[in-house]
């Protein structure tokens, strides 16, 4: 294990940026995000979940994919290319983490999703474990351990320094170009810091939500729950909650016509739009209970029957305190799963 | 606040029992104190009615729906968004006759996220102490004055005035909310040069992630399916492509509330990622006051907005080249 003063980040994230890309929570107008690094970004060390996930670096909410140019009866395609920046991905929680595993089974599957692969290919991911969970968190409810994330390199605050381990092939590349910032770092303090994390995370108000009542035999049941009405009743279908989400992943595809040609992108869909899988036939979700519903059975029930039970939510807390109604999967789980008890 | 909320609640079972109404539109209790959720009530769920100062949420623009059920619905209006339900009859959104409304004296809404921007984390359950807030968190007991954690809207209060109701539910005691001048900031932006404000916008408008919370939270938003959602009208956009959609989707936003917009502050309440879209509508408002008198939209409901009303005083559209200035 290395370790490095925190005073001196600065000169981590220079040396970083030498010789790729760097993309870290950076603050601007208030909120942050993440951003690329510039000697002047606004860094911040301390920020526990950027308003929007590190699915972005992956996945970003527009890509252009074809264009399509039209000259009298021929028709030139032109793919675009696909992304060949090499990045460092600097700062990713535990639960966001976790989120690409959960983005891996969708994008990675046969057939693969190219664009999705090679920015993945090309990305190191450099994690930080936390220190202050927010009352919001409930990753451990989903196997998450906030005090031990994966990762391409680890990292740990503690006490005025940043500890810092490698796990992968990856991540030890990165830290042999690093190297001589470093020195020698002592674990037993590390141990001690996690220990402290993990005890906080047990006492969180979400800790203890139960996920034994949603099993892929309970799908019948659960869909056709009379609480679903109630509970999406002051739903916006706005789909900030899928916008937030790390582990949303549902896009479509758009022509947008220059007059003289097409470019074909993709762009972030919500399952809580009005026109979501729209069919020639029309929607099979008229309407936003529907809507609300399938956003929830999807995480919960649906992506688990189809990934060996890893539920496609982290817990990350996001549409917990995101949501302009405050109507969240928290509170779908509490009380779904309630009908078990009665 | 506490005697308001057992207020509404004697008066929500009175009006159930009697059949006046046949359900209650009000906030229902969260997890954590300040996540509310609007809801509607039937007798038996009002144990999880409640009023507090996270009561924020503007619930006239869920009266659309309601007024499409069968029978009278009770909701609680705060003094401000009794101009927005005024607004929305003014507009023929809602049936009047299927309302009942209940005006509800309001001390000034608190905004959770001022409360995390001082840097107070894991906020478990808040406690409002006269003028200060008690705020239990993981990391122990936090204070802050009630003051410092008012939403923007309510500091700059329309005041304790109930444009549209049946009955008013109020304490008597003296109080005062807000007091800001809600155009300072406009002013402030108006002295800069063209490219100070460009540049101002863009940092705000850039973190924009087009989750529409902003145009489905406002009353004024209406239309049962908005251009940008229609995949027929040939602008449906889900997504900002480039930094011009960011900036015209809120401009044209802007646009098509002016003078119809209360002020109500729900727009930059809910969005996600903080971008003060209040400060474009008071613009409007500012300007629609300097060029055609003074005019509070939802004040009551029977004026003509300025926007929809030509008269031979209105300004010429030169107006536009007279006040545009150099780059
Ligand atoms: S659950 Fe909340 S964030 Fe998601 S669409 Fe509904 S109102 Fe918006
Ligand atoms: S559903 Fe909510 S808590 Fe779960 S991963 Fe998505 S945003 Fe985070
Ligand atoms: S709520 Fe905020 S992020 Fe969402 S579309 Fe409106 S301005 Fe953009
Ligand atoms: S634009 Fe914003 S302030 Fe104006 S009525 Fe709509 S939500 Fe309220």
């Amino acid at each position: 294990m290395l370790k490095l003063s925190l005073n001196r980040v600065g000169d981590l994230f220079a040396k970083i940026a030498e010789a790729q890309a760097l993309y870290l929570p950076v603050e601007k107008a208030g909120q942050v995000d993440y951003d690329k690094w510039t000697a002047d970004a606004k860094v911040s060390m301390d920020h526990l979940n950027t308003a929007k996930s590190a699915k972005d670096l992956f996945f970003p909410q527009v890509e252009r994919m074809v264009d399509f140019k039209m000259e009298g009866k021929n028709i030139e395609i032109k793919p675009h290319a696909l992304s060949d920046e090499k990045f460092v991905l600097f700062g990713v929680r535990a639960c966001d983490m976790k989120s690409m595993e959960v983005l891996d089974k969708v994008f990675l599957a046969e057939p693969v999703d190219s664009f999705y692969a090679a920015r993945r290919m090309n990305g190191t991911v450099v994690t930080m474990a936390c220190s202050e969970p927010e009352e919001s968190c409930f990753c451990n409810v989903f196997g998450v351990d906030a005090a031990e994330p994966a990762g391409d390199v680890v990292t740990w605050k503690v006490d005025g320094e940043l500890y810092w381990k490698a796990l992968t092939e990856k991540g030890e590349a990165l830290t042999e170009q690093i190297k001589a910032l470093m020195e020698d770092g002592d674990e037993a303090k590390v141990e001690e810091s996690k220990a402290a994390v993990r005890e906080i995370m047990g006492k969180l108000p979400l800790a203890n939500l139960n996920l034994a009542p949603f099993q892929p035999e309970k799908l019948n049941e659960m869909f056709n729950s009379p609480k679903w009405a109630k509970l999406s009743e002051a739903c916006l279908g706005c789909g900030t909650c899928t916008f937030v989400c790390p582990t949303c992943q549902c896009y479509d595809i758009r022509d947008y016509d220059t007059g003289h040609g097409i470019q074909r992108f993709r762009c972030w869909d919500s399952c809580m739009y009005s026109d979501f899988t729209m069919m020639a036939h029309g929607t099979n979700r008229p309407d936003q209970m529907q809507r609300f519903r399938q956003r929830f059975m999807h995480k919960l029930i649906y992506f688990p029957s189809n990934n060996d039970g890893m539920y496609s939510c982290v817990g990350c807390g996001r549409c917990v305190s995101k949501c302009p109604i405050s109507m969240n999967i928290a509170k779908v789980i509490k009380a779904l799963g309630e009908d078990k008890d009665e | 606040m506490q005697r308001v909320a057992e207020m509404m609640l004697e008066r929500a079972k009175a009006l159930l029992a009697d059949g006046t109404v046949n359900r209650v539109v009000g906030w229902e209790m969260g997890e954590f104190f300040y996540d509310l959720t609007p809801a509607v009530f039937t007798a038996d769920g009002l144990d999880k009615f409640v009023y507090n100062g996270f009561s924020g949420a503007n619930l006239s623009k869920y009266m659309i729906k309601e007024c499409a059920k069968d029978g009278k619905a009770l909701v609680f209006l705060k003094p401000c968004d009794t101009y927005s339900f005024n607004q929305l009859i003014n507009e023929h959104r809602v049936d009047r006759e299927k309302v009942y409304i209940i005006g509800v004296e309001c001390r000034g809404m608190i905004d959770i996220r001022k409360i995390r921007d001082m840097g107070i984390k894991g906020v478990t359950a808040i406690r409002e102490e006269g003028e200060e807030l008690i705020i239990d968190t993981i990391y122990g007991e936090k204070k802050c004055a009630r003051k410092d954690a008012l939403l923007e809207k309510c500091l700059c209060c329309k005041g304790q005035e109930f444009v549209v109701y049946d009955e008013l539910l109020t304490t008597g005691e003296a109080f005062t909310v807000g007091g800001n001048n809600r155009f300072a900031k406009v002013a402030e932006l108006e002295a800069m040069t063209p490219g100070e404000r460009f540049a101002f916008w863009r940092n705000e408008l850039s973190k924009c992630i087009r989750c529409n919370a902003c145009r489905n939270v406002c009353p004024a938003c209406s239309c049962l399916q908005c251009v940008f959602d229609n995949p027929k009208s040939g602008i449906a956009s889900k997504a900002n492509a480039d930094d011009f959609e960011e900036n015209m989707f809120h401009i044209i936003r802007a646009f098509h509330v002016a003078g119809r917009c209360t002020d109500c502050g729900e727009c930059s309440r809910v969005c996600p990622q903080g971008i003060p879209l209040h400060l474009l509508n008071r613009k409007f408002i500012k300007d629609v006051n300097e060029f055609y008198g003074e005019f509070q939209a939802g004040a009551d409901n029977t004026t003509k907005y300025p926007l929809t009303n030509f008269t031979k005083e209105d300004v010429e559209p030169s107006i536009v080249t007279n006040r545009g200035g150099e780059n």
